[in-house]
């Protein structure tokens, strides 16, 4: 089966009453690698927590569909059995709750009652990721998240995507607090999934993380729109030469979201 | 004391129900004078919980006739998922309505000169002994009409035992059955670890009739000498019905270490008292205890640690789960006493609210009489976090089973605490029933 198409047109969101996301469309299919890009403030997060269905945002007009599906008319559970996957930028700590345990309710939620995972083959899948993403064994043991440093998170946030598997995945600012070498380990994690199948769309401000995953799209997020969309060596020219020549070109004054009026 | 109930237990009844049961004399006195008291006293009157109209005088005081079992498949089979078959060296008693009907041990334990004895037997066998510690330094007969009418109708319990530099490798494990509805437990439990000993011990307390009405009266004593160490784990399950007071009180010399691993899910309404005592320099007390609260049941807790000794570190960490209607007053009490010099004092109380309707209150009280040292405290009540819901859900996890996990692991810090594996996994099936 070829891949899953993720179509987002005109959205519009907002929180307490302010719009964040004032019209953005986006069409992300299996096989290709996105990267969003935009100083801090411009509501990238805003549309990544939008389209997995966090609580506080309300969408008001606009759409989303995966694979011809209502996303918005999915629980936030219904979407990730559908195949989405959000790593976020400031995932939660859950205490008493290993991450094996959480691990294998997450795999088992997406399966038929009866046809849960055997014990062994998931810790033999769990231990395998682990290796690959130099996660240290004990790591499954802990709780989830609690007292991570910020590396560590995002390292766990890579490791539940590759346990999961899904057809389109949002990766939030996946590569913020991460020494090179860290880095390098992820990114050989997310490049590991790249298939047909697999549909990725990358959150970033920097550029450091697009040198060792190459994305097929790179748009620019400001004022809660994508303002310019091109191929990968959009994204170098940005690091080159920063974004005030996208500011200047479109006469935007100030990128962030609310704060022009 | 206004009698609004029938009440039948008077001088005469006590006197008599402790000489059939061939006690010796002290301990009979010890009941006439308790029941006397228990005439002229008041219900204790605890913080934010009015008790008067729960019943605390209505049971059933003698079981019929109980006959000793050979072999564990002849219990309750909620009683036989508390016993783990897994292992060979088991030291366990179950009572069922007060009374000792199965026991296994191991040899070792008399050769080490370890009691191990249901308290009826303690009287008759080491009279001394238990006088000794019975009602001894850790709890008063005359603090209220109920630990009057404790000591007054006691009816079961244990003894414990633990000489010198002795360790008991093993867990005591004991299991206290109700089995007859409306059969009234007035359980005692004593531990007495002298200096340098070890010992950990277990206890359950069960019932399954959710329909009539009875009352649980316990009193725990556990005396930890220098340099000693008792691990305490209980599990509180009586159904419905049953009014539980409960006081566990620990008393700990120089050096001494005391450790509580308190499941309270009790259905029925409760007051708790659990104080421990530090009274050496150097000893310690860790006590963490879990609840959760459900239907319409009120429950009162109180968990106290006071520092007589320097250097004295006390912890105290209380989780609770509120559900439906219920009500439950959660009080952390540090104090820490003049000459408690260097002493430290830590309590957090945690309450989480499944329900609108539910009454939860966290209430940190510090006592301190000295400057120098250290005492801390956090309370809190809050709901389930929606990033934590959504964060779960996001990964494919349903609501239900969301709250699940969040619950269990609320929870955690005390049932990973428990020494027992069965008794762990009952605690979590325990958990999992109360909260679906
Ligand atoms: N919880 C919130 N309450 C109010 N405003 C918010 C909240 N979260 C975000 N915003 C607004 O949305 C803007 C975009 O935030 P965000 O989506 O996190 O941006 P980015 O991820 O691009 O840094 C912020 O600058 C802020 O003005
Ligand atoms: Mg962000």
């Amino acid at each position: 089966m070829a891949g899953s198409t993720l179509k987002i047109q005109d959205l519009h969101v907002e929180i307490d009453g302010s719009e964040i996301i004032k019209g953005l469309d986006l069409e992300i299919n299996g096989g290709e690698i996105h990267a969003i890009m935009g100083p801090n403030g411009t509501g990238k997060s805003t549309l990544a927590s939008a389209i997995m269905g966090h609580p506080r945002y309300d969408i008001t007009q606009g759409s989303v569909y995966l694979d011809g599906k209502d996303v918005l008319e999915m629980e936030v559970d219904e979407r990730a059995h559908a195949g989405m996957f959000l790593a976020m930028q400031y995932p939660s700590e859950i205490s008493g709750v290993t991450n094996s345990d959480f691990m294998r309710s997450a795999i088992n939620s997406g399966r038929e009652e009866g046809d849960e995972i055997s014990l062994m083959k998931f810790i033999k899948k769990m231990d395998s990721k682990m290796d690959e993403l130099e996660i240290d064994q004990s790591f499954s043991q802990r709780y989830l998240n609690e007292g991570f440093s910020g590396g560590e998170k995002k390292r766990n946030e890579i490791l539940q995507l590759l346990m999961l598997e899904p057809r389109i995945a949002i990766l939030d600012e996946i590569d913020s607090g991460l020494d090179i070498d860290a880095l390098k380990v992820v990114s050989k994690g997310i490049n590991s999934i790249k298939s047909p199948d697999f549909g990725c769309l990358i959150i970033t401000h920097y550029q450091r993380l697009l040198n060792y995953i190459t994305p097929d799209k790179v748009h620019v997020m400001m004022q809660g729109r994508v303002v310019k969309s091109g191929g990968a060596e959009l994204a170098q020219r940005l690091e080159d030469e920063g974004y005030d020549w996208i500011k200047e070109e479109l006469g935007i004054e100030d990128e962030k979201v609310g704060e022009q009026a | 004391m206004s009698v609004d109930t029938k009440w039948t237990y008077d001088e005469n009844y006590v006197r008599e129900y402790s000489q059939n049961r061939g006690e010796p004399e002290w301990l009979t006195e010890q009941r006439v004078t308790a029941i006397r008291l228990a005439d002229e006293l008041n219900l204790p009157k605890p913080e934010k919980t009015n008790i008067k109209t729960w019943n605390f005088t209505e049971f059933k005081h003698e079981p019929g006739e109980l006959s000793a079992i050979d072999s564990v498949d002849e219990l309750h089979e909620d009683v036989q998922k508390l016993i783990d078959r897994s292992t060979e060296e088991q030291n366990l008693i179950v009572f069922r309505d007060g009374k000792p009907i199965y026991r296994t041990g191991s040899d070792h334990l008399q050769e080490q000169g370890v009691l191990f004895l249901d308290i009826e037997t303690a009287a008759r066998e080491h009279s001394d002994l238990l006088k000794k510690y019975f009602m001894g330094s850790a709890v008063d007969v005359d603090e209220h009409r109920l630990t009057a009418l404790h000591v007054a109708l006691l009816n079961g319990g244990i003894f414990i035992y633990v000489p010198k530099n002795v360790t008991v490798e093993s867990p005591l494990q004991t299991i206290y059955w109700q089995d007859d509805p409306e059969m009234g437990l007035f359980n005692h439990v004593i531990i007495a670890a002298e200096d340098n000993s070890e010992v950990t011990y277990l206890e359950n307390y069960a019932s399954f009739n959710r329909e009539q009405s009875a009352a649980a009266n316990i009193i725990s004593e556990v005396y930890v000498g220098q340099n000693a160490k008792v691990s305490y784990g209980a599990v509180d399950h009586f159904e419905k019905g049953v009014t539980t007071y409960v006081n566990r009180r620990g008393r700990v010399e120089r050096d001494g270490y005391l450790e509580w691993a308190l499941g309270q899910m009790n259905e029925g309404n409760t007051v708790s008292d659990n104080t421990t005592v530090l009274q050496g320099d150097g000893s310690k007390a860790d006590t963490k205890a879990v609840s959760i609260g459900r239907g319409d049941q009120s429950q009162n807790f109180w968990t106290d640690i006071i520092h007589y000794g320097k250097n004295s570190v006390g912890h105290i960490l209380t989780h609770g789960v509120m559900k439906d209607h219920a009500s439950s007053i959660f009080n952390g009490v540090t104090e820490i006493k003049h000459g408690g010099t260097k002493a430290d004092g830590q309590q957090t109380e945690r309450v989480l609210m499944l329900s609108e309707r539910a009454r939860g209150d966290a209430n940190p009280i510090l006592l301190i009489d000295e400057d120098d040292v250290t005492a801390g405290h956090a309370a809190s009540v809050g709901r389930v976090d929606p990033m934590q819901m959504f964060y779960m859900m996001s990964r494919g996890i349903s609501r239900t089973e969301a709250e699940r996990l969040i619950i269990h692991g609320f929870l955690a810090p005390v049932v990973n605490e428990l020494p027992i594996q069965a008794v762990k996994e009952r605690l979590t099936e325990v958990i999992e029933r109360k909260v679906y």
